[in-house]
This record gives structure tokens, sequence and C-alpha cells, in this order.
């Protein structure tokens, strides 16, 4: 029974109980995935699963065996960072760090999301193919990753930066 | 209790009034900040460059570690239970069903707890860091509902959580007062760091009642929790006679000592450090998981680590109290004012010592005539309320400032207008001059940048489809505050220098403005400068709290920097280009000292140690008494602007704009420095629209201790909000900053409001502003 955590395998545990995020931060000391709540209301602990974002507090460990889970760890070092930390620390999205690592993961799953036309509840056409990536549908997309400092604006600006250039630039290849 | 009713506390209080007399009359010179801190002059180096968190790299990689992340041989995870009434005691406490479960190592209940001595309430001591003085599970006594009274450890974080709910306490209950309204009756003067909350100036009762124009309403705000996104942790072990404690704090030297005090142990042999604060607020003090945590420890011989659930920050950490204030304005037909009284009621526990002080901002905001202010306080069996963000500036500003924007309009006079017309010229109650306060060019400044000038000063007049829209503005405020007992060690070698002092990084970007700073002050690069802070084996008593520890920290640097200099000179030598200056008269620059007026005369540190055979060079110095506070008046002030649209057929308020105009001295990094006023300011946003704790006052039990329930602003409720500041320095004040992590929040809930009723016509006085207060 394993799972792949950032390329690398990783045995599932033994007790049904743990949540991945326990799994990870616990048992993996993969300290990056924090824990806020516990509870699904705060987003700390988000992290991909096969690309998508999911809340690894309201997930069991073992519903994730033979998957592939993605932590801020696998996301980029600090000495080598995702363009899109890079951002976060150009725009000064956050202060005290903690939910930092979920707004990232997040917004990683996000742009995938718009990228693939799903809407948002501020989307205006629900059947348009693509829709723009604007602080509007940032915002309304990312409003489960809650931030008690108060970085929202650079938070927001950073993903816009590393994100909302790109289907234009994929365009123009 | 008041002053006048303790003799002890009538010699202070004698004694303090005459040193205050003293040194107000003093000459600037003696007085710290009397000479300006030379930084102040240095205009295009490190200081006031938007440099970004030196942290950075180490927060967006998730590899910055905070309490709960530091692993131990052996460690056990705790769960506590927490117990369901207000008040009596526990008459049976069935552990063995959980004591059996599978993993369990100990379950620690007052029947087999260590002995303790009470923590040391807040203020008690100068190193008092107790949010109450209650005994933490020393016997069958419970004094509020979520008292824990059982913590269970275990191998693993599940186990320690399934054998917790194996539990069973039944209990006897007393009368326990948890209603607000029963407790009214037996309300008494309050007092806020020694000082009884209450002022007055001539015969405000009676100017009131001949003015021209009057006001009088009463405004509400309930109760409010932190919120920091980390949970509140710590990592704990006994280690060779050390206690030893991986901390999120805000006063760690404060935290040792009185853990030392609570074990009866030298607080040297307490341990306590805090790399990285996952949010503060003035909630990560010293709470009963500390001592929980270090106590299971000792009983069960094994590091213990122990994590509050979110609902256990909820029943374990106090938060803000809830307010009712009545303010009444009285002013003539230009609108300058004749009386100001701010006055009302708030509630604490017995066992504390925090009235929500909401009167702290009208003390120094408007020159009226005559003033009355006054804070009483009644005590309910409720968890002990605390410190949170601007404690008295942000509720107080609420009703003060709605207040004043009810007078604009009763005057027919522009709230701004109104508000500059009633500028002081010295502070109002003491008579101080000001040390700087540039308000009036901060309100200029945000009306030109925010188009106040669009406002219709007719409220409902503007509908854009279904939306109302509205603009309001309040002033903000917040003082200067430097408390005693700040000092750092500053070590410089060939390569650079050290800071060490016992501070904290909660995401302020204390760390990265001081480096900063200190690489100003010394003539170094950014990157020879280290700063190494939340350790409580580093100088200094340092709180983060009040806004004080960047003036904390500067003025402790300047007075080491200064042995420095000496020392230098002490070693400096006949053969160096320095010989024969006096240490008065040289600058530090270019990695190295100059004279002052020749800098050309110049010698690098790493030569003058090299000549002197020394590998560094080592100074502690300590800043002096914050005497400057009892010789100016000083504050920060902020004018705030926000914009909002209210759905007509909903109620549903949303801000879409807001600005923030600050005068708070030199701004030392813009970058840093725009997230504090910003995130102060968003707090502000749940404070004035759906922030509340909700307590059951049948039962004392709060009703929504989880992140679904206590609504924070999220994403979609922030808009771009726009800071600017004068960047005007305070020549009194280290570097000439003024602390700013928490101005935001004051002015904040009272510009919402404002623009609201500019919106709707509707004059909403109960915070939070919810939709239904709209319909």
């Amino acid at each position: 029974m394993s799972m792949i955590i950032n390329g690398l395998p990783a045995e599932v545990p033994l007790d049904p109980r743990v949540s991945l995020l326990d799994f990870l931060r616990d048992d993996l000391r993969l300290h990056g995935t924090k824990k806020g709540c516990d509870q699904g209301a705060c987003g700390a602990c988000t992290v991909l699963a096969d690309g998508e974002r999911i809340l690894s507090c309201l997930a069991l460990a073992v519903q994730y065996e033979g998957r592939s889970v993605t932590t801020i760890e696998g996301v980029g070092t600090a000495t080598e960072l995702h363009q899109l930390q890079q951002a976060f620390i150009e725009h000064d999205g956050f202060q005290c760090g903690y939910c930092t690592p979920g707004q990232i993961c997040s917004a990683i799953g996000m742009a995938e999301e718009i990228r693939r036309g799903v809407p948002s509840h501020v989307t205006d056409d629900l059947d348009a193919p693509t829709m723009p990536f604007c602080a509007e549908e940032i915002r309304e997309r990312m409003s489960g990753n809650l931030c008690r400092c108060g970085a929202h604006n650079g938070i927001v600006e950073a993903i816009a930066a590393t994100f909302a250039a790109l289907p234009e630039a994929e365009a123009a290849e | 209790m008041s002053i006048a009713k303790d003799p002890k506390g009538l010699i202070q209080g004698a004694a303090q009034g005459l040193m205050a007399k003293a040194v107000a009359l003093a000459p600037d010179a003696w007085v710290p900040g009397g000479v300006p801190d030379p930084l102040i002059g240095r205009q295009h180096g490190h200081v006031g460059r938007a440099v970004s968190r030196i942290d950075g790299p180490l927060k967006v990689s998730g590899t910055a570690r905070f309490a709960a992340e530091f692993p131990m041989e052996h460690m056990v995870f705790a769960a506590i239970l927490f117990s369901t009434i207000a008040k009596g005691r526990i008459v049976t406490l069935e552990t063995a069903r959980a004591q059996a479960a599978q993993g369990v190592v100990e379950v620690m209940t007052h029947r087999n707890a260590p002995r303790l001595s009470p923590p040391p309430v807040f203020m008690s001591n100068p190193k008092a860091a107790g949010g109450d003085n209650l005994p933490v599970m020393q016997d069958d006594r419970i004094h509020w509902n979520g008292q824990p009274v059982a913590v269970v450890l275990a191998e693993t974080q599940e186990q320690a959580n399934h054998a917790a709910s194996l539990i069973e306490a039944t209990y006897e209950t007393e009368p326990a007062i948890t209603a607000f309204d029963e407790a009214r009756s037996h309300a008494r003067p309050a007092e806020f760091m020694g000082e009884p909350l209450h002022d007055e100036k001539g015969k405000a009762e009676t100017a009131l009642s001949t003015s021209a124009v009057r006001i009088d309403a009463t405004y509400r705000t309930p109760r409010h929790n932190h919120n920091a996104i980390e949970l509140h942790a710590v990592t704990v072990a006994w280690q060779d006679g050390v206690l030893r404690l991986h901390d999120a704090s805000q006063l760690v030297s404060h935290t040792a000592w009185s853990l030392g005090q609570i074990f009866g142990i030298p607080e040297d042999k307490v341990l306590v450090t805090s790399p990285y604060v996952g949010g503060g607020f003035g909630g990560k003090c010293m709470w009963q998981h500390h001592v929980l945590a270090a106590a299971a420890a000792k009983l069960c011989g094994r590091p213990v680590r122990l994590v509050l659930s979110r609902e256990g920050v909820y029943r374990l950490v106090g938060g803000r109290s809830l307010t009712e204030q009545q303010v009444s304005l009285g002013a003539d037909a230009d609108g300058r004012l004749k009386a100001l009284i701010h006055r009302g009621l708030t509630a604490k526990t017995p066992s504390n010592v925090m009235p929500e002080p909401f009167i702290l901002a009208s003390r120094s905001t408007y020159a009226a005539e005559a003033i009355e202010l006054d804070v009483h306080s009644v005590e309910l069996d409720l968890l002990a309320n605390t410190f949170m963000r601007a404690p008295g500036e942000s509720v107080g500003t609420f009703a003060l400032e709605s207040a004043m924007d009810e007078l604009a309009e009763a005057l027919a006079l522009d709230p701004i207008e109104l508000r500059i017309r009633n500028e002081p010229d010295v502070d109002p109650l003491s008579g101080l001059p000001f040390s700087s306060r540039r308000i009036v060019d901060a309100w200029r400044a945000g009306a030109e940048a925010f188009g106040w000038s669009r406002r219709s000063p007719t409220p409902g007049s503007r509908r854009e489809g279904e939306w109302l829209v509205g603009m309001g503005c309040a002033t903000g405020t917040y003082p200067y505050y430097r408390m005693p007992g700040g000092a750092a060690r500053l070590t410089l070698t060939p390569r650079g220098a050290s800071v060490g002092i016992a501070a904290h990084e909660m995401g302020m970007g204390t760390a990265t403005a001081q480096v900063q700073v200190t690489a100003e002050r010394l003539g170094l690069p950014i990157d020879a400068v280290d700063f190494h802070y939340g350790d409580s084996r580093l100088p200094g008593t340092v709180l983060a709290g009040g806004s004080q520890q960047t003036a904390a920290i500067g003025a402790a640097v300047i007075a080491a920097h200064r042995l420095l200099i000496k020392e230098l000179f002490d070693i400096v030598g006949n053969d160096s280009p320095l010989a024969g200056i006096k240490p008065d008269d040289v600058a530090c620059r270019d990695a190295g000292l100059c004279v002052r007026d020749d800098p050309e005369r110049h010698e690098t540190y790493a030569s003058i140690l090299a000549r002197a055979g020394r590998a560094s060079i080592e100074v502690t110095g300590e800043g002096p008494l914050p005497l400057e506070l009892m010789h100016w008046s000083m504050h920060s002030h902020a004018a705030m602007f926000c914009e909002v649209k209210v759905n007509a057929i909903t109620g549903e308020p949303r801000v879409t704009r807001f600005l923030g105009s600050f005068d708070c001295g030199r701004i030392l990094n813009p970058k840093t420095a725009a997230s504090q006023f910003r995130g102060g300011i968003i707090m502000g946003l749940g404070l004035a629209l759906m922030e509340e704790t909700q307590v059951d006052e049948r039962n004392g039990r709060v009703m929504n201790p989880s992140l679904s329930e206590y609504h924070v602003p999220v994403h979609m409720d922030v808009p771009e909000i726009d800071v600017i500041w004068t960047d005007i320095p305070d020549p009194h004040t280290p570097m000439g900053a003024r602390g700013i992590g928490e101005i935001g929040i004051t002015g904040t809930a009272a510009a919402v409001a404002n623009a609201i009723y500019n919106a709707t016509g509707k004059r909403v006085r109960d915070l939070p502003i919810t939709l239904d207060k709209l319909l």
C-alpha cells in the first residue's frame, strides 16, 4: 500500500484514522503543509492530488493509495523557487507565512481549473470555453484559503502576475 | 479597584505624578529622543527601501519551522478535554477507559498533575505573561465553560484524540454570572495598565447641555477572537533540568520567567524559542496550554507536543471583550466641540486585568473644551479576555468616529472639515506638546487620492442598478509606545554585524526592517547584518505588542551602538586615520568609521579589529526608560476612506474601495509597512461587517468555536486597498518611526459604518453590520 508524495513513494499508514495532513506532517515530517483548523474551514492544508487541489485535513491518508500528491515541498525549494513562490515574495503576498503554502498550492490548482474552463460563482457566461484571469475570478476562487494577516491584495497580485499572462503567451506560440 | 482606595497605589500614583510633571518640564535634551536619532537624516540608504522579506524564501517554500514542527525523540501527543459547565466543581472524572486505550501513555487530571503555583497575571510583574491567574489543573474547581479538565498523552495524535473522547466527567454546578445584562448593576470603575480609565477636563455635562448642536448615541461591539491561522502549539521537553519549549510566542522572555514562577525554577532554567509565529494579534501570549504541556511532560517523563484544536483555541485563549459605549458630543454652530463625553461598559473576569479600554483614542483626538471619559467594567464567569489588535482604539474609534459623522450631518458640515476644525494644538488632556502630528496633511492627501469630492452628502442618493453606493471616512489613531526592558546585543566581526534581542517576528517584517536599520546605522551592506530574535536567552524583555517593538528594539540598538563605538575607540590606536578624534565626532559608513566632517578619514571595522588582534567586539546596550512618553504626546494617525455598495433588495454590504492615509512617522520599509497597514484595515473590515464571538449567555459557552462559524474576511471580501503615508519622521523616536502594527484596524469600522449610512440612510450602531440590520 503506497502513494507517491512529491515524486517519491511513501507507505500508507496502518491506522485508517490518520488524515493525509497528519500523515504528511507527523509521519513524513513534511511540515510545509499547515494545520489551521483541521475541519476544512481555512485552506491552510491545501495540497495537490493528481494536480487537483484538495484539503488534506478532510482526506484520510488511506484514500490516497496509488495517487500522486504534491505538497509545497514539491512545488519549489527555498533555493529553487517556483515562479509563483517568487511572485509571492515580490508582491508581499504573506506576512506570518502560515497560510502561504496552502495559498500557493491552491492557486496552482485554481489556475488549472480556469484553464480548463471550469466556471465559478462570478463567471458571467457559464458556457464560455475560457474565462478571464481577472482579480474578481481569483478572489472568488481563492476564498477558501483564509489569511488573517491580511495579505489578500499581494496574494491576488502574485497569482495574477504569474498566471494571467500565460494564456496570451501560449496563444502567441 | 481604584488607585485612591489602595494606600500603596496612592503613594505610587503620587510619585509617578510628580515624576511625570518633572519629565514634562525637563529640557528636551534630557529626555530620550530629545536629540534626534542621526538615522533620521540619512535619506538615501537602506532605511525607507522596499526590501522584500528576508525570510520570504523559507516561508513560501514551507521550510520556515513553526512551534508544532520540531520533532523530538520519544515525543508524545496531547489532547485536551474541556469542561462543559461555567462554574462549580468536578464530581467524577472517569479516566480508566482512556488510560486503557491503545497508545495512551498517561492521563493527567487535577488528581495527578504536578503541584504548581498559579500563573503570574499580566502586569503583576514586568515579566508576567499570564492571561489570568487561575491555578492550572490543581483542584476540582471550574472557573469557565471550556476549562481544561484532563490531558491525554498518547503515541499518536489520533490515539490521544480518541482516548480523550472516552473520559467521562460529571460536575456540580454553582451559580455563575455569564450574562452581561445580569452583571450590569455590579459595574465598577475600570483600570488599565495601573491607571484608572477615567478622565475629566472642565464640566462636560454642563457644556453639553448648553451646546448649539448635540449628538448622543450608544454603540455596541461584540466579543472577538484573534483567529491567527496557526493553531496555538508548543513542543516541550525537560532536558537536564531545563524546561525547553518550542513556542509560538509574542513574549518569549516573559513566558520563560512566568513558567519559572509556576514550576518553581529560575528563569534561566526555562528556554523558550519562537523563530516563526503564524499570526499573533495579541493572542499568542501565555495561556494554560503552555503550563499543561510542561506539566504533562514532567509527569510522563517524555517530550510532549500539544497543538490546540481550533475549538481548543476558542476555549483556552481569550479574545477581545464586548463593549457598550455612549458618546455625547456638543458643538457650536461652526462645529467646534464644546463637550466630548465617551463612557460605557465592558466585561472582564475576576481573574484578569484587562477591561477593554475603549476611551483611549478619545483622550487625544479632538480639542473639545470639556471632556469626560470613563470605562466601567463588570466581571463575568467566562474565559479571561485579553489584548487583541489595538485594544481600546479598534472599538473605541468605531463609537467616537461614528458619532463625529452623526455630528457632521447635524451641522451640515463635511465630515473631514469637522475633524480638521477640531484639531488640537496640544494634547487636550495632558497639555503636552505633540511630538509630531500631521493628521491634517493625511486628510488632505487621502481625500484627493480617494476622490472624496465625488461624495454626495445626501444619504441614499447614489444608486447603480440594485446597489446603493456610499462613501464614509473616519480618523484612526494609535499611540507611540515604548516599554521598559529593551536590551540588545551587538556583535561586530570583520565580516559584518549581528543583533541579538529577545524580540519577535510574527509577520510584521521585524527582522527585515531591523536588518535595514542596523545596516544603515553601521554603514554595512544589508547582507552583512544578521538579526537574531525569538529566543529567551537573548537580551531584553520585549513584548511584541502595543506596536512598540520597533521602538523598543531601536532604542536598545542605539544604546548598544554607542557602546560599540566606544569599544572601537578603545582599540583604535595611534596609527589609525581616526587617531585623536572623539567618539562623538565620527560616523559609520562604508563598513567602518569616519570623521563626520571629513569622510575621507576612514578606517574599516576589519582593519581596526585586525590591528588590535580582535576577532570580534560584542556589546549589550539597554534602552533608557521611556521618559519621552511623559514629555510629549506621541500618536500616529490615519485618515480612513471607504466606499461601499449595499444591495437594496438583500441588504448585503460590500466594501468596494478603501484607502488609508497614514501619519506614522518615518516608514522603514514601504513594502512590509503597506502590508501591515492593509492587514490592520482588513481586520477592521471584519470588525465592521462580520466578526463576532457568540457566547451562550445561559451557560457561558462559546457557540461558534470554528472558522466556519466565526467569519473573517476572505479574498472575496477584500477589495484593493490603497495605502499612502506622510513619511514625516517623528524627531523624538528611534529612526523617526512610530509603530504601525495596530493603527490599520482603528477608524476602519467607523469608516465602513459611515459609508453604509451614506449609501442607505441607515445608521447601524451595533457591530457587526450584517445584512439583517440593513433590510
